[in-house]
């Protein structure tokens, strides 16, 4: 269902095409970045560092190197020397000496999993033999596992150059302080008839995809590299590999594979520049493919958290005041998304008065990456559940206590500038009016419950060619990889643009030499941004259409028109000619027709989302169950509905596993106990629900079709939904994720002997 | 190491390979026979991603040893469509749109597969236990149920009009 | 250079932790046609800030420039007109930090 107000009769946008790799797809056909082979290719594997803290004394690799089968192995001495300082890579600031560490450790490892050394060897069980016989000497440190520790005066510190601009040239674990002030939060509170202040930690968790990190390289003696690979974005790659490599960036090539899942984690680099560096020192290709452990423990999951958050809200429902302090575990190294956890914690509301202060603390954990809408769903379980409780406290449905609070158009949005047109409301209304809604819930131990969600969405750089063949029909070239489903959207397109039919164009995702720069596969942004690119590209197309055939009718180009996918010349008696028609008159009239775009996108659309579930919690083991699910949530415009439903869908799963079961487990010596898919539960297709989507389309203005991005923002309101649910099913309100059975029974015990007691006493 | 030479029958064909005894089934017919299809996710047997049928059995190949293949039959995601045409299950994932990033689809297919071989009316719950061994990420999980759901009820239908005819 | 008060001028809001050079000031109406000429009468009246804001002479990389509500990508170059509202918040791309 689309509550739809964007104009325009469109023949293939908002249609569901089958998508055109999708033969490829269901046939194994497609190639995944770990399917590819080269003659002569070794294999690599890293070796990681057993220890959470630890200075490395020494590293001999000299028994490693003498194991037949064993041809180089690499170590941090192998790296240039890089600098301390922020700096550009593409879009990204980076610090290049951080980055140089993360890939090899230098004189520290600082959690487990490490990398310190790299093999390349003539198959991947030699390579793993040889990592058991180079010799580590350690020094093990006292491990810093939580922001708490971090932040405790005389913690052991991990980073000894690392200072925040409030402590001056003190050593330090907090990176980086935010803060966000809009008036005066103790006279807002004055003015509160209730307020609630609560303290949420919630635990690491990992993006979770299915596929592996994985890198091909190939250094050629010219100097010239190229890397396959599976990623979000080979810009990024290139430009980050050529860093860390001191290598210029226009000698990289990077060649996007397939990719089999990202959610942000596979934006950065941790085999890509092993691979070239391994390349480089054994004249062969060099494979490199991470094992399950190794992802969970070397990748780049998401932070844990600690969130105090004091709101106030008159007993009329109105939320008056705000005050937030927030710290996220940034890894090993400085870049927790809490500064955009703090942009979005109280986001989707109009409060006159808050203050909200963020810290990026570093510990002994992986580097923390990007996951969906990074820093917005810690954020949105305290600050969702807290709404959830004044809007109780004050008799008011949740729905209705957040319609009276919602952003809509022209309000400010917590970092200053007013919102252009948004459709929170049309989310919150579109979960009101939906059948689960409707529906009445009954039977013990079940609850419903309710969050919304905002998410920024991001413009950047994309580039598209629209390349018009010899028999009419088109190409589309991107350099956007797609993880979701984004080329049939770009086809899409093009094809409506152009008058064609979808079949007849074909997308490509193409590497870095065969591309305009185009910033990675993340932000929601693809469709939006390389959508705008694509649209701008496929009408230049049609600028030069219109020469040719002015040119072939020998009229000026402002007498032809392209309508209803044919060129016509105004006024009478000149048929209209068809693209596939022209098309043999090209050579004559200037040559191939290729349409191309570059943008920096404008006209970002935010993304807001509203979630409800209904939950059945057992009461002697505190499992839960999702019976019901509903995500309402604003595509601006939906190029392909079946995709913008399975962002949703996908974001939501996603949602419900951080809530309910996911979490890093590491022991008091730091290391991670829960480094594989049994233990690190993410949901099956046992415990989910049908996800019922409701898709709103209050159109962008800001681009061409009305889009927005759409693939974030379905995670951010699911934990706070499930602990609402868990509230009305059996009255606890939780304050940590995940709400699994043992925390969850937990709160009930608690719950239960607390509220006995005080029956007991009446 | 030294190498086995195992005899198996392959998508229905009879193949001859040599593999070491350390080499997993999955390492086997990925890096020894070039059938990538099945794909590696975490080598546990967790994720589902490796799943091939041997001898009429959904099995996590990353839990079987590329020797044990010895004598067996198997059906890999290679083998579902047949001369190049789609089967009814492959079909419906793509008309669901019930890949994003399609890494455990080929999973997924066999699964499903080995489920309606097994039984051709499932209801939705007997979907869901039946395929809870292969993680999606991507999805969840709505529009995989409805395609198996969808083909099951296709295939239930031509088999109808097949024994009508 | 203080512009006449019956013109109109276009308004920079202050970022929190910056309010410390503008003596708590949130919102300072500057002259200014491009971001470039605001930043530096910025820095003029309340010195020191302008370094916070600049790196080489172009808004820092980790700053968003915000002008009338749209995320503006032009750094030093952007313009302006009298009536637009300027804020600077932190950069942060989304599904990519």
């Amino acid at each position: 269902m689309a509550a739809s107000t964007t104009t325009g009769n469109f023949k293939v946008i908002g249609t569901r095409p089958i998508r055109h790799d999708g033969v490829d797809k269901v046939t194994g056909r497609a190639k995944y970045g770990a399917d590819y082979t080269f003659p002569g290719m070794l294999h690599g594997k890293v070796l990681r560092s057993p220890h959470a803290h630890a200075n490395i004394k020494s590293i001999n690799i000299d028994k490693a190197l003498k194991l037949p089968g064993v041809k180089a192995i690499v170590t941090g001495k192998d790296l240039p020397k890089a600098e301390n300082k922020l700096e550009q890579a593409g879009e990204m600031t980076i610090n290049p000496m951080y980055l140089s560490m993360n890939i090899l450790a230098h004189d520290k490892v600082l959690y487990d999993g490490h990398a310190i050394a790299a093999v390349a060897a003539t198959s991947p069980h030699i390579a793993e033999e040889a990592l058991r016989l180079i010799e580590v000497e350690y020094e093990v440190l006292h491990p810093v596992m939580t922001v708490d520790v971090a932040t405790k005066p005389g913690a052991p510190i991990l980073l000894k150059d690392l200072r925040n601009k409030e402590e001056g040239d003190k050593e330090t674990n907090v990176a980086q302080h935010y803060q966000f002030k809009r008036g005066d939060v103790a006279a807002g509170f004055k003015a509160a008839d209730y307020v609630i202040e609560r303290e949420f930690n919630t635990a690491m968790v990992h993006q979770g995809y299915i596929e592996p990190h994985n890198a091909v390289g190939i250094y050629n003696s010219d100097g010239q590299a190229t890397i396959y690979c599976s990623t979000q974005g080979a810009f990024d790659v290139r430009s980050l590999s050529a860093q860390v490599l001191g290598m210029p960036v226009g000698h990289i090539k990077v060649v996007p594979a397939e990719i089999g899942g990202g959610f942000g984690g596979k934006t950065t680099i941790y085999l890509e520049p092993l691979s070239v560096l391994l390349s480089k020192k054994t004249g062969a290709p060099v494979k490199l493919v991470m094992s399950r452990s190794e992802v969970l423990r070397a990748s780049g999951p998401t932070s844990g958290s600690k969130i105090k958050v004091k709101m106030g809200a008159t007993k009329d429902g109105r939320l008056v005041a705000a005050e937030i302090w927030m710290a996220y575990e940034a890894g090993a190294f400085p870049g927790s998304p809490v500064g955009a956890g703090a942009m979005c914690i109280i986001a989707p509301y109009t409060i006159e008065h808050f203050q909200i202060d963020a810290y990026d603390v570093v510990v002994n954990r992986p580097k923390t990456a990007a996951y969906r809408a990074p820093g917005a769903t810690n954020a949105a379980f305290a600050s969702e559940t807290i709404i959830d409780e004044l809007a109780e406290k004050c008799g008011i449905d949740p729905i209705d206590f957040r319609l009276m609070n919602a952003v809509k158009e022209g309000d400010a949005q917590v970092v200053g500038p007013p919102f252009k047109r948004i459709g929170l409301i049309q989310t919150l209304e579109g979960v009101k009016n939906s059948p689960h809604y409707k529906s009445k819930l009954t039977g013990k131990f079940r609850g419903r419950g309710v969050a919304s969600g905002f998410w920024f969405n991001a413009g950047m750089q994309s580039s598209a060619t629209v390349n018009i063949h010899a028999d009419g029909t088109a190409s589309v070239v991107t350099g956007s990889p797609d993880i979701g489903g984004s080329r049939a959207s770009m086809a899409m397109i093009t094809a409506e643009v152009l008058g064609l039919d979808v079949t007849d164009v074909r997308p490509i995702t193409a590497d870095t030499d065969s591309i305009g720069h185009t910033d990675v596969t993340g932000g929601s942004r693809v469709t939006f941004a390389t959508g705008m690119a694509v649209y701008e590209a496929a009408k230049d197309a049609e600028r030069q259409l219109i020469e040719r055939a002015a040119k072939v009718w020998e009229k000026k180009p402002d007498e032809v028109e392209f309508r209803d996918g044919k060129l016509h010349a105004k006024g009478n008696g000149v048929p209209p000619m068809s693209i596939k028609q022209l098309a043999p008159r090209f050579p004559r009239t200037g040559g191939p027709i290729t349409g191309r775009a570059s943008v920096n996108a404008r006209g970002v659309g935010p993304g807001f989302a509203t979630t409800c579930v209904d939950v059945e919690v057992d009461p002697d083991t505190g499992k839960v169950q999702v019976l019901r699910c509903t995500i309402a949530q604003d595509a601006g415009k939906a190029i392909h509905p079946s995709y913008v439903e399975g962002q949703m869908q996908g974001g939501t799963a996603q949602g419900l596993g951080w809530a309910l079961n996911e979490e890093y487990f590491y022991d008091d010596k730091g290391t991670l106990r829960n480094s594989g898919f049994l233990d690190y539960r993410m949901p099956t297709c046992l415990d989910l629900p049908m996800i019922e989507t409701v898709v709103v389309e209050e159109a962008n203005p800001g681009h061409p079709l009305g889009v927005r991005g759409v693939g974030e923002v379905s995670i951010v309101p699911p934990p706070a939904a499930v602990a609402n649910a868990i509230f009305r099913a059996v009255g606890v309100r939780m304050t940590e994720t995940p709400m699994s059975p043992p925390k969850l029974l937990k709160a009930m015990l608690k719950h239960r002997s607390s509220t006995q007691h005080s029956a007991a006493a009446d | 190491m030294k190498k086995t030479l195992v005899e198996a029958t392959i998508n229905g064909e009879t193949v001859e390979f040599l593999c070491e005894p350390r080499q997993s089934l999955l390492e086997t017919l990925r890096d020894v026979l070039e059938l990538t299809g099945s794909k590696e996710g975490c080598l546990t047997g967790d994720c589902g991603a490796c799943t091939v049928i041997v001898d009429g059995r959904a099995v996590d190949s990353c839990l079987m040893l590329g020797v044990e293949a010895q004598g067996k039959t198997i059906s890999t995601v290679e083998g579902l469509a047949t001369q190049g045409v789609l089967s009814v299950l492959q079909n419906k994932f793509l008309e669901h749109a019930s890949l994003q990033c399609g890494i455990c689809t080929p999973g997924f297919l066999i699964s499903a597969k080995s489920l309606l071989d097994r039984n051709p009316k499932p209801t939705e719950p007997e979907v869901r236990y039946a395929l809870a061994g292969n993680l999606c990420r991507c999805t969840g999980y709505d529009k995989i149920v409805k395609a198996v759901l969808d083909a099951a009820a296709d295939i239930r239908g031509q088999d109808k009009s097949k024994s009508a005819a | 250079m203080l512009a006449p008060l019956c013109f109109a001028m276009p308004t920079v809001v202050i970022p929190a932790l910056l309010r410390k050079f503008t003596g708590g000031l949130e919102r300072v109406d500057v002259p200014g046609k491009s971001i470039r000429e605001l930043v530096r009468t910025l820095g003029q009246r309340f010195p020191g800030i302008d370094a916070q804001l600049l790196e080489d002479g172009d808004i820092r990389p980790s700053i968003a420039v915000s002008i009338d509500g749209e995320i503006a990508t032009g750094g030093v170059l952007d313009t302006v007109d009298e009536h637009s509202e300027v804020h600077f918040i932190p950069a942060l791309g989304g599904g990519v930090r």
